[in-house]
């Protein structure tokens, strides 16, 4: 249990629980959208206005996420009659969703204005290969990049494997253990509609899978897909106005680094990830610590950073984190259950935004799953999560989301119930 | 003028501004291993760049370093993403610690420099080659030239060095 009178500081409490998320929204997942990145935005962000209950006369801030694949907010905003009095679309990948709603918080705190809608539309799959194969593959390599892309060492699942190999090394953790990280996403997939792979597989499946490079078998990937992903901040006195119970921002951080963020490896331990930097900042703004969290969506790029991150967050102790993901901690109906989506290995890769999308309908205790609905409207869980079931976490009060961009920089997000 | 060559079937490019590293690979070019040492803490570093990632200095010396050292970690790429790197299958990206400044300034650090295993000219190392090395194998820098003023640094089995009677590979190996 973390001291949180000690972690206590003015500035993450002062903003504590007075910003809310209101709305939540996405296209279907699919691989090959056959529409632009700006006809996926506005679906996306219609979806999330409609689940707030707010019109576009309510909605004046914009924000989103690129690595130069995407649309942006001018287009999509005037797609969607929302005139804007702040706007701004930042380049970055997977650490960009939490790091951005405590950019909405700034900016609605400065009085910029009151209402932001974040959203990351991609063609991951059809458009621009998010694994690098493609466009990005035969790309000219210059600067910095002389030194990695000219060794065949271009996609994510390249340049973070020696990350991945010497954790390994340094503590012995086994590919049986990390493995069920996928196994543990597919359960819950399986009990997600949504989902664009919602077949549970087996430890021997993933481990059987084809070697895509040392330590990751093709099932130990993420799955390139077409997506756009919305969620709306706006202040929780304004939350109580809309349609959703408000899910309220305990604490953020964003896009904390290592000392060498250029290239991770150039600081050690190599098997230390930047969430080692990131958690006491994060539970210090929270005021909470992990013992309280009771579920987490710790990105899933691959099955190893799931497994970095919650160890280096501190839900378990350093180099006991093949223990902690195949334990059943993080399954469904176990002590914590981590990415009850399907995450990025088995929904779909939208870049993290997904994750938090789905810990607000989780603490709404709204998981859409095929729970039948009842007459006030809500959905009746049955908590069993037998194959094709639920997938809603009983009496789930607080979440962690856990994003990362590489090794070398990620973001955190605390979020609780509010009433 | 920038330098814009083929390798392997990949475009290198070094823009004519880009000073740091057009003074890095000239070196390479000449098969010799430099790097910044910093005027102001007197630690090396790399990849080059326009500063010192340890205390902020702009003022460096370019100094001759030994490119001997041990593999730090690694990844066997067996499904290539870049076409240039199909017919190389598989192949190695080793991530090797210099023995220059090895454990400074904190224990945790060395310099850390990419490359893949090749042969001692440079050309990637065959399956039985890849399959002897590991975390803690011995390896030396040799340089693949490229073009008039490129040659790239790459990493080769030091035959002269004591190996570890086991370097540490991919648990399924």
């Amino acid at each position: 249990m973390v001291d949180t009178q000690q972690l206590d500081a003015s500035s993450g409490a002062e903003l504590r629980e007075k910003y809310a998320i209101v709305g939540v929204g996405e296209t279907t997942y699919s691989r090959g959208s056959n529409m632009t990145t700006r006809a996926m935005a506005t679906w996306a962000i219609r979806n999330a206005m409609a689940d707030a209950g707010l019109a576009p006369g309510q909605v004046d801030g914009m924000m989103s996420y690129s690595s130069g694949d995407s649309t942006v907010s001018q287009l999509t905003a005037a797609d969607l009659g929302i005139r804007l009095n702040f706007y701004m679309d930042v380049f970055g990948g997977g650490s960009s969703s939490e790091a951005l709603v405590g950019m909405a918080m700034g900016v609605i705190e400065a009085g910029m204005c009151e209402t932001v809608v974040i959203f990351r539309s991609m063609n991951g799959y059809s458009q621009t290969r998010v694994g690098g194969t493609g466009a990005r593959a035969v790309a000219p390599i210059a600067a910095e990049q002389l030194h990695q892309r000219s060794y065949g060492w271009q996609s994510p699942g390249q340049m973070f494997a020696p990350c991945f190999m010497r954790h390994m090394h340094d503590y012995g953790t086994r590919p049986e253990q990390v493995a069920m990280v996928k196994v543990a996403h597919s359960h819950h997939a399986a009990n997600n509609p949504k989902a664009l792979y919602g077949k549970r597989v087996s430890l021997d499946d993933v481990l059987s899978s084809r070697m895509i490079c040392k330590p990751l078998h093709l099932l130990d990937c993420c799955v390139e897909t077409d997506n756009a992903t919305a969620l709306i901040v706006t202040r929780a006195d304004r939350a109580r106005d809309c349609r959703q119970i408000p899910v309220l921002i305990r604490g953020v951080v964003g896009r904390v680094s290592k000392p060498r963020l250029d290239m991770y490896y150039q600081t050690g331990p190599i098997s230390t990830v930047a969430g080692h930097y990131a958690a006491p900042r994060l539970w210090r703004n929270a005021g909470v610590g992990p013992d309280e969290i009771d579920l987490t969506g710790s990105y899933d790029a691959f099955t190893f950073t799931t497994m970095l991150q919650l160890e280096d967050y501190g839900f378990c102790k350093k180099g006991e984190g093949g223990d902690y993901v195949s334990d059943g901690t993080i399954f469904l109906g176990g002590r914590r259950p981590n990415n009850t989506s399907g995450g990025h290995l088995c929904e779909g890769y939208t870049h993290g935004v997904s994750m938090v999308v789905e810990n607000v309908r989780q603490l709404r205790h709204e998981a859409d799953d095929s729970c039948p609905i009842g007459a006030d409207g809500r959905r009746q869980h049955t908590y069993d999560y037998a194959e094709g079931g639920c997938r809603q976490v009983k009496d789930a009060e607080v979440s962690a989301n856990l994003g990362w961009a590489t090794p070398g920089t990620g973001s955190a997000l605390v979020m609780r119930r509010g009433a | 003028m920038t330098l814009d060559v083929d390798y392997l079937g990949m475009n290198l490019q070094i823009d004519a501004l880009d000073h740091e590293n057009r003074a890095y690979f000239a070196h390479c070019a000449e098969h010799a291993f430099h790097l910044q040492c910093c005027d102001g803490c007197g630690l090396l570093r790399y990849p080059p760049g326009t500063g010192c990632g340890w205390c902020g200095s702009g003022d460096y010396t370019w100094t001759p370093v030994e490119g001997r050292g041990a593999v730090h970690s690694y990844t066997e790429v067996v499904h290539a993403i870049q076409p240039a790197f199909k017919a190389f299958v598989p192949y190695l990206v080793l991530l090797v610690d210099l023995d220059t400044q090895n454990g400074q300034p904190t224990p945790d650090e060395a310099i850390r420099v990419l490359g893949n295993l090749t042969n001692a000219g440079g050309d990637p190392a065959p399956p039985e080659v890849v399959a002897r090395v590991g975390i803690g194998s011995r390896v030396r820098m040799v340089f693949k030239d490229v073009a008039e003023g490129l040659a790239l640094p790459q990493w080769t089995i030091d035959e002269t060095a004591e190996q570890p009677a086991r370097p540490w590979r991919y648990p399924e190996d």
